[in-house]
């Protein structure tokens, strides 16, 4: 394999692991703040891209994606009121299926409105075909684009949960929910927060990942096996670990063509989900003894 | 209900004319039979359409029911056929094959249709293949694959153009522009896989040279590292890819951000300009064989075809607001033929398919149609015409 190859492939495993990364995060911060998997994570990445494309005729790009973001973060915000925030003590069983329900839902609900066409924002740099070359391999200016945005939202939601008071009590009551409430934490709030704050990094990922990949009503499903799988690859609750398994699975998809064709892209990873489910259920990243103490 | 009621009051009535009572329940019956099937007693043609109007192919499916209604309306606004009206029952059967048997079965014995348009994909067509034919069921498929009609059951026909002609219109501009290896990319649909067996099985005929070779998941959002795969040998002088997904527009894109100016061929697959929308500037050039709705106004005034493509375009563009696809033209012919075919045979399944064999010069989207009892296509490889991408517009091929 040639260096310009080698490269090749590396960035185009790198710009689908930062999407799977940012999506595996989104599943991680409602799973630390209620211990459940909301599987209509991939929904919000979907309305991101979709909103942003319609508001787009109306108003300049970069309002429109952050019209977007609000907008979805506002529709995440309302999932978990009405769906999700008055159930006493919901077993994870009954959870799941909720989410699986809101995915559906919503994932109806965007066909009615968009209809099934594929959809895209421009591309914020240049155009279809202009390209950089990097080490003799030629990519898009998107790219930089998607693992550039990727990168600083992981930077930024560290430092939110390292150095905020609203990040910090999220952390409380992850760490232990009786005790944050001692603490005077309203912890109903922190789950409705951590609902805004998945739907906020789903949507503005989905907006600068539509110029590659496009979108269409019913990505979302697609995104959050992917996500899932990267989310259990890192260790749930884990961000770091994410990244890390995020971009694994990416660069693991891109290489894996050169001995198989690209349709066998998926049974590789739905692969390598089980095989970790079989071995290490807590992930590389995580730890065995945090996970056996947790209800699921 | 309303026969319940009336049985009851006819208890209440005991002693009354008996009579009296019996005609009640029998007008009670009848008014009941009128609401249920107003259509009992009007000569109606029940056709049948089975589309993958939502899901993964509707892009296909949905412009064919759109044309069907469309032409359904128009025709009974006519007066309908030799004077009866067309009663058209549309299925949506999402592209898959399970839904499209029960449809089939549904269609030939509750409703009793005359016909069957449709299906929208070649797999759900081979699926309800053997249901039709053992019905005695004229079926007009909407979808390529060339095993549709080969081997021909007599009860099976299928409107759009074959594969291998297409294959075998790429291969002659190959070797005009002196293209001898050529990297195939297809996705994993039955039209993708069927198109990447003709491409291999033709390419010998014509000194061509298949070095590369990729399959793709119609759901793939990004093809870089295929391409990447694919750029690194050589060898390849151009790229023939075959699929009805919008992965045809990101296969072009990706090709040229890989900084890559190779010459791509894309199959008939390719018509619409949604992908060429999909893919911008990155499709300028792209070189696919189609039929020539897509061009209908730069067409010869003695084109057999301009009029009733330019009417046709202009008819749906109007009423739908969306540009006309060559696939909604798929069902346009379905309609065309069953039309000239009833015109003959009457309201007569078996009557109706001798006479689709015997329809000869028939004008259609597609190309001009000449059926035979050999030849359920009816089209020959002239109702392809090479076309480019020019300013994001479709436009004739002429060659460099």
């Amino acid at each position: 394999m040639t260096t310009e190859l080698f490269v090749q492939y590396l960035f185009a495993g790198i710009t689908y692991g930062s999407i799977y990364a940012i999506v595996a995060i989104g599943f991680n911060i409602i799973y630390n703040t209620t211990g459940i998997i909301n599987f209509a994570q991939g929904e919000f990445v979907m309305l991101g891209g979709m909103v942003s494309v319609s508001l787009l005729p109306y108003m300049p790009l970069p309002l429109a994606i952050g019209l977007a973001v609000l907008i979805t973060m506002v529709v995440g915000a309302l999932i978990e009121i009405v769906f999700i925030r008055w159930l006493a003590s919901p077993s994870v069983l009954r959870m799941i299926i909720i989410t699986i329900g809101i995915s559906i839902l919503t994932r109806e609900a965007a066909v009615h409105i968009w209809g099934d066409n594929i959809r895209s924002l421009p591309y914020f740099a240049g155009n279809e075909i202009s390209t950089i070359g990097v080490l003799g391999a030629r990519i898009s200016p998107q790219v930089l684009w998607v693992v550039g945005v990727c990168g600083v939202m992981v930077c930024t939601l560290h430092l939110f949960f390292k150095t905020t008071s609203v990040g910090r009590e999220m952390r409380a009551c992850a760490a232990n929910r009786t005790a944050a409430i001692l603490c005077g934490i309203n912890p109903r709030n922190m789950v409705t927060f951590s609902f805004v704050l998945s739907a906020g990094m789903g949507a503005l990922a989905g907006c600068v990942m539509s110029p590659i990949t496009y979108t269409q009503y019913d990505i979302g499903t697609g995104l959050a096996i992917k996500g899932f799988t990267v989310a259990i690859l890192g260790g749930l609750g884990n961000s770091g670990g994410a990244v890390a398994a995020g971009l694994l699975l990416g660069i693991i998809e891109a290489f894996s063509v050169s001995v198989v064709p690209l349709a066998f892209k998926d049974a590789i990873s739905i692969a390598i989900l089980l095989l970790i489910l079989f071995v290490r259920p807590h992930g590389l990243f995580g730890s065995g003894e945090a996970a056996r103490l947790k209800a699921f | 209900m309303v026969k319940s009621s009336i049985l009851k009051k006819c208890n209440h009535e005991k002693g009354k004319g008996m009579k009296q009572m019996v005609s009640k329940v029998m007008m009670g019956a009848a008014a009941l039979s009128l609401m249920l099937a107003p259509a009992a007693w009007a000569e109606n043609i029940k056709v049948g359409a089975i589309l993958a109007v939502t899901g993964p192919a509707s892009f296909l499916g949905g412009p064919e029911a759109r044309t069907l209604e469309m032409m359904v309306a128009d025709i009974n606004a006519k007066g309908g056929i030799n004077g009866n009206s067309v009663e058209l029952i549309i299925k949506d059967s999402v592209a898959n094959p399970e839904k499209a048997v029960s449809f089939a079965k549904q269609l030939i014995e509750e409703d009793k249709v005359l016909a069957i348009i449709g299906p929208s994909t070649s797999g759900e067509t081979m699926q309800i293949k053997k249901i039709a034919e053992d019905a005695k069921t004229p079926l007009l498929s909407c979808a390529a694959a060339e095993v549709i009609v080969d081997p021909v059951a007599s009860y099976v026909f299928k409107t759009p153009q074959k594969d291998s002609d297409a294959v075998k219109m790429i291969y002659k501009e190959m070797n005009k522009l002196g293209l001898v290896n050529v990297a195939v990319l297809a996705d994993n649909t039955g039209f993708g896989k069927a198109g990447a067996e003709q491409l291999a099985k033709i390419a010998p005929e014509f000194g061509i040279k298949i070095v590369e070779k990729e399959s793709y998941d119609t759901k793939d959002s990004d093809l870089t590292a295929p391409v990447a795969k694919i750029k690194a040998n050589k060898e390849v002088q151009a790229i023939i890819n075959w699929s009805v997904a919008p992965a045809q527009s990101i296969v072009v894109k990706n090709v040229r951000q890989a900084g890559w100016n190779v010459p791509i061929f894309q199959s008939h697959g390719f018509g619409n300009i949604k992908f060429v929308e999909g893919a911008g500037a990155a499709a300028e050039g792209v070189i696919f064989p189609a039929g020539r709705l897509l061009i209908a106004a730069d067409l010869p005034a003695d084109n057999p075809q301009k009029e009733l493509l330019t009417q046709y375009k202009k008819n749906y563009e109007a009423k739908y607001k969306e540009n006309v696809s060559t696939f909604g033209g798929h069902a346009y012919d379905a309609m065309v033929i069953l039309e000239a075919a009833v015109k003959v045979g009457g309201n007569d399944r078996a009557k109706v398919r001798a006479a689709i064999e015997g329809l000869q010069n028939l004008p259609g989207t597609a190309g001009v149609f000449s059926f035979s009892a050999k030849d359920h296509n009816g089209l020959t490889i002239d109702a392809f015409q090479m076309m480019t991408v020019k300013d994001g517009k479709f436009v004739a091929y002429t060659g460099k």
